[in-house]
């Protein structure tokens, strides 16, 4: 088990990542943040939590989606469900994606599905903490990366969470 | 995540937990059909028959809207019109269906254990949608759905069925759900429409008094008197059932609580129940239609779901 990220790294990648959001989209006006359900969520809530110093939080339209109806893998097994929230409408939006990790591009490629459901955005970026270079199965690739790292097909790559694994930290386990 | 069985055959054989998945699985159907499109891609590659060998309303355009929700391609059949007045057996006739490449088979047959026979038979899922008196298991699970939404939770909640209990196989998937959810069930209606080995049976109350059965209850699930179903006479006149056991405005009011009103549908209004309480906003009777969506979805899903095809 390799450290990718530590804790205090890890503050600091998602404040940067917040940071070239609002410089790419400056004051959220037209954009609508979506996190990827389950894990990718609590990345999101960081990156919501640390643009709402600089964005008044009733600007900034924030949702979740899970991608589950739009697997492609949906006759191999079925996986747990999880709330989609999206109050906002996406119609003619800015639209960003944001995940924990990106790996084979397949839960993305659902994820544009599924956002399709509930409009057409004018552009849809996607934010990444870990970018696992040369593991793509889909011609997907993210616009805002937090750290992209060189990994074998067997490994995995864990993301802990405070609020829910107890302390924070990015490994990848062999 | 999934069901203990590859059927949804009755009520009778699911475990609780299986109860717990498909209402929870329900709640995420609910909110796609809340979306501005209200589909999704789920089910694409999975072909559904609709069997159908008795009239329905309500349950075979739910579960038409359900599996095209799910983007699964349909086939309706309904007896009428079909070879089956040319004397080919219900076997014969899935057999020739199954052969065309169909994964799943939605039935509703007026002989009680039709689609259990089935099961025996053929290797593709079946959805029970009522056989004769025995069950009707998603209409069972919708009306669970409903209360659940209403009240939060089944358990402790005092559940009346009120009605042709006999000839209902509405009363009889509601009473193995909720049982086996812990909700208190009683039975209420004439003696004749209600079986002398109920209490025995199911371990619920029986009440033949409609007061006293409206004045326990926090739900009352007011049934329709089939008449088809019934071969001899039960009661002396629809105006007399109405009398006792009809349920209106009046009799509602004068209660000391508020009670929920649910009604499996077809009404026949100014029989089992009056329009002043039928139209009236204890009545959730529209919006257990609409749950019958997402349950119904959820059932397939989950019943589709997690079998990888090997041909």
């Amino acid at each position: 088990m390799k450290t990718i990220l530590t804790e205090e790294q890890l503050a600091i990648t998602i404040q940067r990542l917040s940071y070239q959001l609002l410089e790419n989209h400056i004051g959220l006006e037209n954009t609508v943040l979506i996190g990827i359900q389950p894990r990718g969520i609590f990345f999101s809530n960081r990156i919501v939590k640390e643009i709402s110093k600089e964005v008044p939080t009733d600007k900034i339209q924030y949702g979740k989606l899970d991608i589950t109806f739009y697997r492609d893998d949906v006759r191999q097994g079925l996986h747990a469900l999880n709330r989609t929230e999206i109050p906002y409408s996406i119609e003619k939006r800015n639209v960003i994606l944001i995940d924990d990790v990106l790996y084979t591009g397949r839960t993305i490629r659902a994820a544009l599905d599924a956002l399709q459901d509930f409009g057409r955005p004018a552009k849809v970026e996607l934010c990444i903490l870990i970018d696992r270079r040369f593991s793509r199965e889909l011609p997907i690739q993210s616009d805002y990366t937090g750290q992209s790292i060189d990994s074998i097909i067997g490994q995995k790559v864990k993301v802990f969470w405070r609020e829910k694994d107890g302390k924070e930290e990015v490994v990848l386990i062999d | 995540m999934q069901l203990s069985s590859k059927h949804l055959l009755g009520i009778r054989d699911l475990q609780p937990t299986d109860i717990q998945l498909i209402l929870d699985t329900a709640i995420e159907f609910k909110e796609v059909l809340q979306r501005p499109i209200k589909k999704v891609p789920t089910l694409r590659d999975v072909t559904i028959v609709n069997l159908f060998y008795e009239n329905s309303t309500r349950t075979r355009i739910s579960f038409e809207l359900a599996e095209k929700r799910l983007s699964a391609d349909t086939i309706n059949f309904t007896a009428s019109g079909s070879s089956v007045s040319k004397g080919e057996t219900l076997l014969d006739t899935v057999n020739n269906i199954l052969s065309m490449k169909v994964d799943m088979v939605v039935m509703r047959h007026s002989a009680s254990g039709a689609p259990h026979f089935l099961a025996k038979h053929i290797p593709a899922s079946i959805v029970n949608a009522g056989d004769g008196i025995n069950e009707h298991p998603t209409q069972a699970l919708l009306d669970a759905y409903s209360i659940r939404e209403k009240l939060g939770t089944l358990e402790g909640r005092k559940i009346a069925i009120i009605g042709d209990i006999m000839h209902s196989r509405v009363a009889l998937s509601n009473i193995y759900l909720l049982k086996k959810m812990g909700a208190e069930v009683m039975v209420a209606g004439p003696p004749t429409l209600i079986p002398v080995y109920m209490k025995e049976a199911f371990d619920v109350q029986v009440e033949y008094n409609l007061r006293k059965a409206l004045e326990w209850c926090d739900v009352a699930n007011v049934l329709r008197i089939q008449l088809e179903r019934q071969n001899q006479v039960l009661f002396s006149s629809l105006r007399e059932y109405s009398l006792a056991y009809g349920i209106n405005k009046r009799i509602l009011d004068s209660l000391k609580k508020e009670i929920l009103i649910m009604h499996p549908g077809p009404i026949n209004r100014g029989v089992e129940i009056d329009s002043d309480a039928a139209d009236s906003k204890q009545s959730i009777i529209l919006q257990q239609v609409e749950n019958g969506v997402a349950v119904r979805m959820a059932v397939l899903y989950l019943l589709a779901g997690g079998k990888e095809q090997k041909n």
